[in-house]
């Protein structure tokens, strides 16, 4: 009999697995099995066009539906995985079907977290993670109406610029002193708190929500011992790997599926995992959870190639992306706190650089419209190269010549 | 609809209709032409989806926008009529635009 891959999980890694398996000569058979009623979609136009409606829904599929007859993977969306029995190599799903395996694939992604703020359950609180999700948004997405977001991070930030845009009024929430502090530096979130205040939005920093108040819908934010009106929430504070399957099933779990960093294998040579589930070891030889399209699809490639018996190191710079206004935020690299950082470029011309740098080379780049200083960045990054933080500052050396 | 033809690197020509409004990105992932990777899906941010222009096409391109016209800098193998599909927005004037794909995308 024929090899059998199972893909627990119908989004980007999934996709990109079966792509991969297939361009990979994989001639079994695939099964890939989503929880959502969808074709595999792209997730990052969910906060930025679909949300506008400048997107139609058809254009966030990754592939046709011919791509997966072409492909021959037998495709099993809007049902849920209940079970992986590793001991008898089966996956059982919610609506009682079973499907046996000689390798499987966890591409099961992760799903928003929670407030746990009283009243968080009240309708018109929202959170944004999928299609359904921002098909339930778009319909208070109105004009004059007050938005209340809770959480400075990537989501709530693309929201508010998209809700500014609608001409919504939009108060943000932000326990943090400065906005995105997970994921920039502070010259970055300095920046993007005077874009968006001149934008009109509000942004209530060093704030965290303490309850939703509302009778049968929400009506206000209550926040720092006052309360905010509000027509509708929505509340972007991270996400959470779906890993409880691989739990269940025994394997290693740290907050993510422990994935050796090379194969993106289990503790099972039979299980992979792949994408925002996963826990792995960085190339800088630190554990670490990956929440970003870079990550779903080079650990898909990587584990298609070792599932075929193709071994590769994965070492891939991560790489992010914002689009907030006119402004695309790039970033590459893992920064540290502790790293120096270097401004290349003038923040009041809303086009510069901030290069964080390690024992001298290159960690980190965050391009603000700028992209020849995270295309270059990148590189340098990877090849691990040292620069003088003078030159990097300097902006009448291009980037090109910069090395 | 307009009409695209795509003309992968070994030669292979692919010829399909892509519904205006549409970037020419697009068009080629959704009818699953080969050659165009378009990793970020469209936003400009990797430059994964180069192709060229033929003429009389190139003319009546929309112009750059700083970002694609920087991101191309840094693509392989960039000539004159490099464009990045994912910034191209098919028009009904575009109807019979002739692409041809670069060797890699990488």
């Amino acid at each position: 009999m024929s090899e059998r891959i199972v893909i627990i999980g119908a989004g980007q890694s999934g996709a990109q697995a079966v792509a991969t398996l297939r361009a990979e000569g994989f001639s079994g058979s695939i099964t890939m099995i989503g929880d959502e009623p969808f074709l595999p979609y792209q997730r990052p136009p969910l906060s930025k066009a679909y949300l506008m409606g400048t997107l139609e829904r058809e254009r966030l599929f990754l592939k046709p539906e011919a791509f997966y007859r072409d492909a021959h993977c037998e495709l099993i969306l809007g049902v849920g995985v209940s079970r992986l029995d590793r001991a008898a190599k089966t996956v059982h799903l919610a609506d009682g079907r079973t499907f046996g395996y000689d390798k499987v694939l966890l591409a099961t992604g992760s799903r928003v977290r929670k407030i746990r703020s009283p009243g968080a359950d009240l309708p018109g609180v929202h959170y944004l993670r999928g299609i359904a999700d921002v098909d339930a948004l778009r319909e208070v997405f109105l004009p004059e109406k007050k938005l209340a977001i809770v959480g400075g991070g990537y989501i709530g930030l693309e929201v508010a610029a998209v809700a500014a845009k609608r001409g919504m009024d939009v108060t943000v929430f932000e326990t943090m002193n400065r906005l995105m502090a997970r994921a920039v530096s502070v010259p970055v979130s300095d920046f993007y708190e005077k874009v968006h205040r001149d934008a009109g939005v509000k942004l209530l920093l060093n704030t965290g929500v303490e309850a939703f108040e509302g009778n049968g819908k929400v009506e206000a934010i209550r926040a720092g011992g006052k309360s905010y009106a509000a027509d509708v929430a929505l509340v972007g504070i991270g996400i959470v790997p779906n890993d409880e399957i691989a739990k269940e099933a025994g394997l290693a779990c740290e907050d993510g599926i422990v994935v050796d960093e090379s194969s993106n294998a289990t503790g099972d040579p039979a299980v992979f995992a792949a994408g925002d589930c996963t826990r792995h070891i960085g190339r800088e030889g630190t554990a670490l959870r990956l929440e970003c399209v870079q990550n779903a699809i080079d650990q898909a490639k990587h584990a298609a190639m070792w599932m075929v018996g193709k071994p590769n190191t994965y070492r891939e710079v991560p790489w992010f992306w914002s689009d907030q206004y006119d402004l695309k935020l790039q970033i590459a690299g893992l920064a540290r706190p502790s790293d120096r950082i270097v401004l290349r470029g003038d923040p009041a011309a809303r086009k510069f650089a901030v290069f964080h740098l390690r024992e001298g080379a290159v960690a980190a780049v965050e391009a603000v419209n700028a992209a020849p200083e995270y295309l270059v960045g990148r590189k340098l990054i990877a090849d691990g190269a040292s620069i003088a933080p003078e030159r990097l500052a300097d902006t009448s050396i291009p980037m090109k010549s910069i090395a | 609809m307009p009409k695209i033809k795509y003309i992968e690197h070994n030669g292979k020509e692919h010829e399909v209709e892509v519904p205006a409004g549409w970037s020419v990105m697009e068009g080629a992932v959704k009818n699953l032409i080969p050659g165009i990777d378009a990793d970020c899906g469209g936003a400009c941010a990797c430059a994964t989806c180069h192709v060229f222009v033929e003429q009389p096409w190139l003319d009546k391109m929309p112009p750059k926008e700083d970002m694609e016209v920087t991101m191309l800098d840094f693509a392989p193998e960039v000539e004159a009529n490099s464009r990045l599909s994912c910034q191209i927005k098919v028009t009904p004037e575009l109807d019979g635009l002739v692409v041809r794909m670069p060797k890699s995308q990488h």
